[in-house]
């Protein structure tokens, strides 16, 4: 059977104020989705929701993977299930060496029976582990040793975040606006560096307003959100589309959710 | 070998208990005068209250000094004597019963020496350094043994023995306690170790004298713990330090007493030109601490590194003030302190860089963070300057801030649970500490003892 992650009517509110809307959302392990949409329409809302962010309150819907209901489970359930999300904002962790964090990551997640304080992969074993996905990342050795995303550029923490994906192996990862604030280059870089981990054997949404992340990872299918909600799906071409022309056209055929979605934007603006 | 009679004198801090302590302890005049000078001195002050600056912050009023005694007095004897609940008696001074301290752990010792209720239980150190004029026995032993060199001391008290009821209390009744000496040039390369244990009910009068010649080294690491972690106890303590021209001496002070205790100590440490002092506390134990760490810099080119790390919970208050004296020019003071707090714990922090007129080109800074882990916690924290001279750097700063809901969030997506994630970032918040520390033992040892006492935190 195909492992699925799927969503379902999901309706979230962030403190009484509803942002999503029902979305319905069905992503199958080995596919990639692109999810697409302007400012305040609900995307970054969608991924922390589902990753089990104490501050988005599910009101309606179900999320489950492979038919177990993932948000009567604990975020690090979660995550020990095969959940990623890759943060737009990765937060930082001073003192705490990234190679440190990783290993303790790892550990749990490879083995998600584990408690607190029974023994991690061993030292060695990951450092060479971590190292050699640091080559082929293409990223200086240094990195283990900093400390998590205190002081990184822009760049430096979304090529983190790859790095943990690399690392954890999930089945299913929502990549959240992992190209903003990098250039071209370091965009193409890091969509070069997902399908290098495997990608291709994880079920992916990459949340993106470009269409440069797409590039060596093109999306089976495109979603559109607006408003809360999945408006429009399509194919890869909807992307390119949506890159060249912007959202008027859906802003027209879907009025009611693109005022919904202009107020959200204007009211975090404000 | 050389076996302990005890005398029970808990009668309270009494002149006669006080006259039955001086008789039991045969030492020179010149010493017993000292303690009745200081004796005089205590029973003239008034125990400090709310109404001085100092104590403003630290409430005794459920602190009873009756309900505690002199220490007890050890006498030498060849006989088959009673040996009490004195148990530490091996010739390898490795048995404290089954205890073993935190910092000694995996470390090559040039030294040990266990202390138990103020008396001495075993002193070790290796040949080596006993050939090479290095001393390191208890402070009662070398009143005896280096007669001279203590005298000067003693008459030239690094501490002030009239700054309060406690320190004079302490001047006049310390017993067992630590002498360290090391000669001019001498290097004692491996650490120097000192446990001092303290049983229900029982007094710690210890005091510490450490004296570093000119061009010498060395590390010292000093632990102190309860032998019941919930029973009440009375440290009253001081440490003296003199650390000579061009010499350089690390100093680990851990206290981990049990939340009985009730500690006060008076610490204080002389640098003369071109010494170099690093001077680090673990403050973990104690029902309530008030605790002075002076660091006076009275030679050119003395520098002093001054590292705090604090964890506070249950009911425990903390009080710690501390005072960078630059008496001298061209030298540096760094100060670190960082301390975390859960349940209802209090932590005060009242720091103080003092420039004398004379003290230009003084470098100094102090710096106090504290993470709080809930709400119901309370911290002080009072950075100072007094700056006399007209051409000097001195900074300071302080933080407080609860852990990062964020933070918690981020790890959590990583898999680890909500327990984890906050023992991680609390480790975090201390690394910078850490990382100033280079005796690995004590990383670890305060590492380890943190994060298990880290539970939830909301």
């Amino acid at each position: 059977m195909t492992e699925t992650l799927a969503i379902r009517d999901l309706h979230v509110s962030v403190a009484g104020k509803p942002i999503l809307r029902g979305v319905n959302l069905e992503i199958r392990r080995g596919e990639i989705h692109a999810l697409m949409g302007p400012n305040g329409s609900g995307k970054s809302t969608l991924g922390l929701a589902i990753m089990g962010h104490p501050a988005y309150e599910v009101t309606q819907g179900t999320v489950e993977l492979n038919g177990e209901d993932l948000l009567a489970l604990e975020p690090h359930e979660r995550a020990r299930r095969g959940l990623f999300l890759a943060f737009q904002r990765p937060v930082a962790i001073p003192g705490v060496k990234m190679a440190d964090f990783l290993r303790h990551a790892a550990s749990n997640i490879r083995n998600p029976d584990r408690k607190e304080g029974e023994e991690l992969i061993p030292m060695r074993l990951f450092r060479k582990e971590l190292k050699e996905k640091m080559r082929q990342l293409r990223m200086d050795e240094e990195f283990a040793r900093r400390y998590v995303n205190d002081g990184f550029s822009g760049g430096e923490m979304k090529r983190a975040e790859i790095l943990q994906m690399a690392i954890l192996r999930p089945k299913f990862a929502i990549l959240d606006e992992t190209d903003s604030g990098l250039d071209v280059d370091a965009v193409r870089l890091a969509s070069q560096s997902i399908a290098e981990i495997g990608a291709r054997e994880m079920g992916i949404l990459i949340i993106t307003h470009h269409e440069q992340l797409l590039e060596h990872n093109r999306p089976q299918y495109t979603h559109v959100m607006l408003g809360g909600r999945i408006v429009e799906t399509g194919g890869p071409e909807l992307a390119v589309e949506l890159h060249k022309q912007g959202y008027d056209r859906l802003r027209a055929a879907y009025p009611e959710a693109a005022a919904a979605s202009d107020a959200l934007a204007a009211a975090v603006a404000g | 070998m050389i076996a302990m009679t005890e005398t029970i004198l808990q009668s309270g801090f009494t002149p006669e208990a006080f006259e039955a302590f001086l008789a039991s302890r045969r030492e020179p005049a010149w010493l017993t005068l000292v303690r009745k000078e200081a004796w005089d001195a205590f029973e003239e002050t008034p125990l400090p209250d709310r109404s001085l600056e100092e104590w403003r912050r630290t409430d005794l009023r459920l602190f009873r000094l009756g309900a505690f005694g002199l220490p007890r007095a050890a006498q030498s004897s060849h006989g088959s004597a009673d040996q009490g609940s004195c148990p530490a008696k091996a010739a390898d001074g490795r048995s404290i019963t089954a205890a073993e301290g935190l910092l000694e752990r995996n470390v090559e010792l040039a030294g040990r020496l266990a202390t138990w209720d103020s008396q001495t239980a075993s002193s070790v150190l290796h040949e080596e350094w006993r050939e090479k004029g290095v001393v390191f026995e208890s402070l009662d032993s070398a009143i005896g043994q280096h007669e001279a060199l203590l005298r000067e001391h003693f008459l030239k008290p690094v501490v002030d023995w009239r700054a309060d009821k406690f320190a004079s209390l302490h001047a006049a009744c310390w017993s067992g306690g630590t002498f360290v000496y090391v000669p001019p040039g001498v290097n004692v390369n491996l650490p120097l170790y000192t446990f001092s244990l303290l049983s229900p009910g029982q007094v710690d009068f210890g005091r510490t004298v450490i004296i570093l010649g000119e061009g010498a080294e060395a590390t010292v690491l000093s632990e102190t713990a309860s032998v019941d972690p919930g029973a009440p106890g009375l440290h009253c303590g001081a440490i003296e330090i003199r650390v000579g021209p061009n010499a350089r001496l690390r100093y680990v002070n851990l206290q981990n007493w049990g939340t009985g205790v009730w500690h006060f100590a008076h610490q204080r440490a002389l640098v003369e030109r071109d010494g170099q002092l690093q001077w680090t506390i673990g403050a973990l134990g104690s029902r309530l601490a008030k605790v002075n760490q002076h660091v006076a810099l009275i030679g050119p080119g003395a520098e002093a590194q001054v590292n705090g790390v604090m964890f506070t919970e249950g009911k425990q208050h903390l009080s710690y003030h501390t005072l960078q004296h630059h008496q001298a020019p061209h030298c540096k003071s760094d100060l670190l302190y960082k301390g975390a707090l859960q349940d209802k714990s209090h932590l005060v922090w009242r720091g103080m860089i003092r420039v004398d007129r004379d003290a230009q080109k003084t470098d100094g800074y102090q710096r106090n963070d504290n993470l709080i882990l809930s709400d119901t916690v309370r911290v002080d924290s009072i950075p100072g300057l007094e700056i006399l001279a007209d051409d000097v750097k001195c900074t300071h700063g302080a933080t407080s801030g609860r852990v990062d809901d964020e933070q918690i969030f981020y790890a959590r997506a990583r898999g680890l649970t909500r327990k984890e994630a906050v023992r991680m970032i609390v480790a975090g918040f201390f690394q910078q500490v850490f990382d100033r520390i280079t005796i690995e033992s004590v990383r670890e040892a305060l590492g380890d003892a943190i994060g298990s006492r880290v539970r939830e935190c909301h």
